[in-house]
């Protein structure tokens, strides 16, 4: 098997790539936007823009660890954070434009929403996790809590599963492309079924 | 015969008029009451034009454009309408029509070559003197007029739009009802050799064809009801229901069926696309009203599409009835709107 290891300089130079990919990204598209050439609906393409991009980054991000260690890439893990941490600036987005754009700063009505929307809790509920996740994303952070960073990291699998359905529970009637987020997720988990498992019986024992 | 200069002269949809000025077709002082509002609009067409030409993900790989034909009317309400016009770019790009996708702008994309002449709509069931209207008879058999209206989607979105049309009731009339005629019965065309929607579930949604809608009567006869074979001056791009589709304004937009090919008069309630496919969210009625919510879609208010970009404030209350509830609050007497939404 190769046991490629790219230098410190490439690395960085990687991660300078997907940091210019995703702003560049997220910059065009808000370009468009904001000048109303996105589509008759601006407001509504910029929610499902960053909505996707936040999801798919975030399955991107889980499918790090599968495949470093199927291809004994462990520089791939350096990837992990620094996406996750885009998965989170796209859901932070994605938010912003539902509260700024959709609902034009009726908070009364953002909150009856959260509540009154079952898409739409399970949504805030990922993003409270994604947040935590964030917040405590720092390697300092990470040696003072131990075991418990580990825990609270496992969160991002349930984050995952609420994003899923958040996507499905939101699609009028088409079920095609929602049910193949629903796949990809679930090859995700069963590549960690032993991990999962472990982390359960340690929880319930 | 009312459409004038068919063939000779036309409208295409990149804009580009041929020998034939809009000031020709629609009734001077439309013209000049529309100029006004483009006017205070800055002019909606510079921003729809760069649409057109694909800025901004819209696809427009389909050279072959739809093309539709002036149209002449004769009397407007444009007078009486205080409301912004949505820009016509965004009328034929924003599109729920699943026959062609289920993404708002797939109808755009996917229907430029359907074909509508020759077309037959049937007018047929409780009915004394059931007849077919063929392709030129949609234009020709009722006198046309402009109704702009507001159209609400139950998605939370809402439209001002100008179609061209004739009374749902006058056609009705035509047929002559029998005294069983409770319900007026629509149907969409069935083609899934044209309508791509309809064969593939990936692409229409997975909602079972033909489209079909229905209404009371009483509601059928009222005279916001319109047939629509036209809107912003020429015939419909097919996107938007061409050659004939309806346009009931106070109820959510899955009602105005499109390219209707049957009407049939029916004692009892026929059944609806939306309805059989989801009764707890979309009822038989459908009116819009603020105080019932869809389950995943507040309808206290909406957003006005018209022009504009992110930063755009559009969000207004939505109105009972669409604010139509003088002309047809009355269909609705006595009647729980909660149970019957």
């Amino acid at each position: 098997m190769s046991s490629y290891r790219p230098s410190s300089r490439t690395i960085i130079i990687l991660k300078c790539f997907v940091h210019t990919i995703a702003l560049v990204w997220a910059l065009y598209y808000y370009f468009l936007a904001i000048n109303d050439q996105l589509g008759s609906d601006p407001v509504k393409a910029i929610i499902h823009f960053t909505g996707m991009s936040a999801l798919n980054t975030l399955l991107l991000t889980l499918m790090i660890s599968p495949l470093a260690k199927l291809y004994r890439l462990p520089w791939l893990l350096r990837f992990r954070r620094l996406l996750g941490l885009y998965a989170f600036f796209f859901a932070c987005l994605h938010l912003v434009n539902f509260i700024f754009f959709e609902l034009q700063f009726d908070f009364s009505l953002f909150i009856e929403e959260v509540i009154e929307r079952p898409y739409i809790t399970l949504g805030m509920a990922a993003f409270v996790i994604l947040f935590a996740l964030a917040i405590t994303s720092f390697k300092r952070l990470q040696r003072k809590m131990g075991r418990q960073w580990q825990a609270l990291h496992n969160m991002v699998y349930l984050a995952a599963i609420l994003i899923v359905i958040h996507f499905y529970w939101s699609v009028k009637s088409d079920i095609i492309e929602p049910g193949a987020y629903v796949l990809a997720l679930l090859i995700l988990l069963a590549l960690r079924r032993a991990k999962l498992l472990s982390a359960y019986y340690r929880r319930s024992n | 015969m009312l459409i004038k200069n068919i063939g000779k002269t036309s409208i295409s949809d990149d804009g580009r008029s041929r020998g034939l000025t809009e000031a020709d077709v629609t009734d001077e002082s439309v013209y000049v009451k529309r100029r006004q509002v483009l006017k205070g609009l800055g002019f909606a067409g510079a921003s729809s034009l760069l649409w057109a030409n694909g800025v901004g993900g819209i696809n427009t790989a389909n050279a072959a454009t739809f093309k539709t034909k002036s149209l002449e009317v004769v009397k407007s309400n444009s007078d009486l309408v205080s409301d912004t016009l949505t820009p016509e770019a965004k009328v034929i790009s924003h599109n729920n029509f699943y026959e062609f996708g289920a993404q708002k702008n797939e109808p755009q994309e996917n229907a430029q070559k359907f074909n509508v002449d020759p077309w037959s709509l049937t007018v047929t069931g409780e009915v004394e003197k059931p007849f077919t209207l063929d392709y030129q008879q949609l234009f020709s058999v009722f006198d046309l007029e402009e109704r702009i209206y507001r159209l609400r989607c139950v998605e939370a979105w809402s439209m001002v739009i100008p179609w061209l049309g004739f009374e749902l009731s006058k056609l009705i009339k035509r047929a002559q009802p029998t005294s069983k005629a409770k319900y007026v019965a629509f149907k969409t065309l069935y083609d899934p050799e044209q309508m791509p929607g309809q064969s593939s579930r990936f692409l229409g949604g997975g909602i079972d064809y033909p489209y079909v809608e229905g209404l009371r009567i009483d509601e059928a006869m009222n005279s916001l009801s319109l047939l629509s074979v036209g809107l912003y001056g020429k015939t419909l791009p097919p996107q938007n229901g061409a050659p004939i589709r309806l346009v009931v304004p106070w109820k959510y937009g899955f009602k105005s069926i499109k390219s209707i090919v049957e009407i049939k008069l029916m004692e009892e309630r026929p059944p609806t696309t939306w309805n059989i496919l989801a009764p707890g969210e979309y009822g038989f009625f459908a009116n819009v009203n603020p105080e019932v919510d869809h389950p995943r879609w507040s309808q206290a208010s909406e957003r006005r599409i018209t022009r504009g970009g992110l930063f755009t404030r559009n969000r207004i209350k939505t109105q009972m009835f669409n604010g139509y509830g003088e002309q047809v609050a009355d269909l609705y007497r006595n009647m729980d709107l909660r149970k019957n939404y």
